[in-house]
């Protein structure tokens, strides 16, 4: 019996690819040749598309293999993110996708899904995939990204380190081979971020890898209406809950609060005691808060393009290396926003009559990423906190407390009507008819109604917690859904009775007056306003620059 | 465009004595509203002047809960919508009238 048939294949790869490299070091124009030698038909492949990070060289590289001798590859990544990773399906490379995360090439891919082009595993999110990682996905083969290495592949991220650690966990100590494509290598990296033992070989790239800015919102977008919602969200849950662990969306209406934490916040007093630690991006949104002293620390799962300077110099907010520079861990951040953090508040694009969301249309698939985790209550959790307990009291008032269970509360923000006049809310979502076509077992929810708390519009709170039934529930929902053709079918009567019971709270039952809604709340109404706030640190990419 | 009238009988003339105001601005997604003091105090009228056709229903809703809201008897009201959505509407309806409630 042999019990070592997977080492043995692994250093017959090393052997087959070490016949390219000088020490683990590959140049960069041997780099398909390295993936003829060392991938093998029907390989499990991550190519590490990350949220932000790209390894571009490889995955161009991958396109260019020898179909005779690379095919059929089973790719499991978390982003699919470049138009190379759908080129390898369309050239044959590879049949079947497991993935999470695929916001920039959404209609593409839904096309090629719909066209039989990709054997579709599953949509999973962030921490299932780097889940099944370790379980029945894990990768033969691990392309990664870093900003250096040394000569024995000793790796530095830099602050977008992303997923890397966890795809090299998975591969390279079940007998996987990893390749890394740096920016460049030096004698000595700033830090470690991947021991070098872990990396088989390195290929230094002629340009640095693509990264995508995700995290910048330019204040001068933010609409009075998206303010309204914020000061509302601040002053019917932030203040009431007393939460102060987070984690933000990356919308419009989320960056309005953390313009308003510095101004709206601070006038109610609220400082110390709402929005101190977060599972969060370095959003620049955030800088006025964290100048002012409102934020005492931030998790990361990625970094953002521009924040590095800043965040080099508040290391007592940011996660930081002996480096300086940011450390992010997607895998840790998620785990962070999923059982430390007290609420999730985000947009989403379509609401139903049970709270089920969706961001789904018939011609984008966009993924999952990590919304489903941060926005659902963790069975597992079992320690206390002051909001979470509420969040429970208020959902199982009779139940005795020793036994009843907190809530996580999970907060959906928006406007009735989204852009061109789409509206939020519908009757079914479109997530369904693309189950129905893709004939998928489930059908793509990013937050199911069960997990939902509060919706916030500008027209009111529903605070679901207090929904004794589903009848009450949904008029709940159509009592904040504005005039759109679900708000306008409400039950006038019960909604007034939900109201009094503050179930639904309006505007004005927060003691927010219409008129009081100004943009000279936002501490920083332009991107320039950001720059000026970190004094010079932040340094936004030239498409937000428009001064 | 489309032109639409509304014609509303209120319970009160509003208040303070401005004869006229004008808030917002035309732009996409934005209106402007010219709010005049000409009408007998139990009268309110809604002119809007809409690039977005289709919406009468959406418009009626919402003009019934401004009146029902803000009793803006002896108003005209006149509206140049560049396709505004409704909690826009609202909102600049409100600060017409807000407005119009100023000493002079």
């Amino acid at each position: 019996m042999n019990w070592q048939r997977h080492r043995e294949e692994h250093l017959a790869r090393i052997k087959a690819g070490s016949a390219l490299a000088k020490g683990k070091i590959v140049e960069a124009r041997d780099a398909t040749r390295l993936l003829e030698a060392v991938v093998r038909p029907g390989d499990r492949v991550c190519l590490e598309g990350d949220n932000q990070k790209q390894a571009d060289l490889l995955s161009s590289a991958l396109l260019a293999v020898d179909r005779t001798k690379v095919n059929n590859l089973h790719m499991v990544q978390s982003g699919v993110v470049l138009p190379s990773h759908l080129d390898l399906f369309d050239n044959g490379i590879a049949k079947r996708l497991d993935y999470a995360y695929s916001g920039p090439q959404s209609a593409r891919i839904a096309k090629m899904l719909f066209g039989g082009k990709i054997e579709l595993g599953a949509v999973h999110t962030y921490l299932e995939l780097f889940a099944r990682y370790f379980i029945d996905l894990t990768p033969n083969v691990a392309l990664i990204a870093a900003v250096s290495a040394d000569r024995d592949g000793n790796l530095y991220t830099g602050p977008n380190t992303e997923d890397t650690p966890t795809v090299v966990e998975a591969t390279a100590f079940k007998d996987g081979v990893v390749i890394a494509q740096v920016n460049e290598i030096v004698d000595r990296i700033p830090r470690v971020d991947i021991p070098g033992d872990r990396i088989d070989f390195v290929v230094e790239a002629d340009k640095p890898f693509f990264v995508e800015p995700l995290f910048t919102r330019d204040p001068g977008a933010i609409t009075e209406t998206q303010i309204l919602t914020a000061m509302m969200a601040i002053k019917g849950i932030y203040a009431p809950y007393g939460v102060k662990r987070l984690n933000h969306g990356i919308g419009f209406s989320t960056a309005a609060i953390e313009l308003l934490l510095p101004t709206f916040a601070d006038k109610l007093g609220l400082k110390g005691k709402i929005a101190s630690h977060f599972a969060l991006n370095p959003h620049p949104a955030l800088i006025p808060a964290i100048e002012s002293g409102w934020v005492q620390q931030i998790h990361s799962f990625g970094s953002e393009v521009g924040m590095d300077d800043y965040i080099r110099a508040r290391p007592d907010v940011y996660f930081t290396g002996a480096d300086g520079s940011l450390r992010s861990n997607r895998a840790f951040s998620q785990v962070a926003g999923l059982y430390a953090c007290d609420m999730f508040i985000g947009s989403t694009l379509q609401i139903d009559l049970d709270g089920n969301s969706s961001t789904i249309t018939t011609q984008r698939i966009a993924g999952f990423g990590g919304a489903p985790n941060m926005g659902s209550d963790p069975r597992g959790r079992r320690h206390p906190s002051e909001p979470w307990l509420q969040a429970g009291k208020e959902a199982d008032p009779d139940g005795p407390a020793p036994l009843r269970r907190g809530r996580k509360l999970v907060v959906q923000i928006g406007e009735t009507f989204g852009e061109k006049n789409v509206p939020l809310f519908v009757e079914k979502l479109d997530a369904l008819a693309l189950a129905e076509k893709l004939k998928l077992d489930l059908a793509p929810v990013m937050i199911y109604g069960d997990d939902v708390t509060h919706i916030v519009t500008e027209e009111g709170i529903a605070n679901l917690l207090l929904c004794r039934d589903g009848r009450e529930r949904e008029q709940a929902i159509r009592g904040v859904a504005g005039y759109t053709d679900v708000g306008r079918a409400r039950d006038k009567k019960m909604v007034q009775h939900l109201r009094e019971r503050g179930v639904i709270r309006r505007p004005e039952d927060l003691g927010i007056d219409l008129l009081d809604v100004d943009r000279n709340l936002l501490a920083a109404r332009s991107i320039k306003d950001l720059v000026r706030w970190s004094g010079g640190l932040y340094s936004p990419p030239s498409k937000f620059r428009n001064w | 465009m489309e032109d639409l009238i509304f014609h509303h009988t209120t319970n009160r003339r509003a208040s303070g004595d401005r004869s006229l105001a004008i808030v917002g601005v035309v732009a996409s997604g934005n209106l402007e509203v010219l709010a005049e003091r000409v009408l007998p105090d139990n009268h309110c009228q809604v002119e809007i002047r809409t690039a977005a056709e289709g919406f009468r229903e959406v418009w009626t809703a919402v003009i019934d809960d401004f009146v029902e809201r803000y009793a803006p008897g002896g108003l005209k009201l006149s509206i140049n919508d560049g396709g505004a959505r409704p909690d826009t509407v609202m909102l600049r309806l409100a600060q017409a009238v807000s407005v119009m409630e100023e000493q002079q």
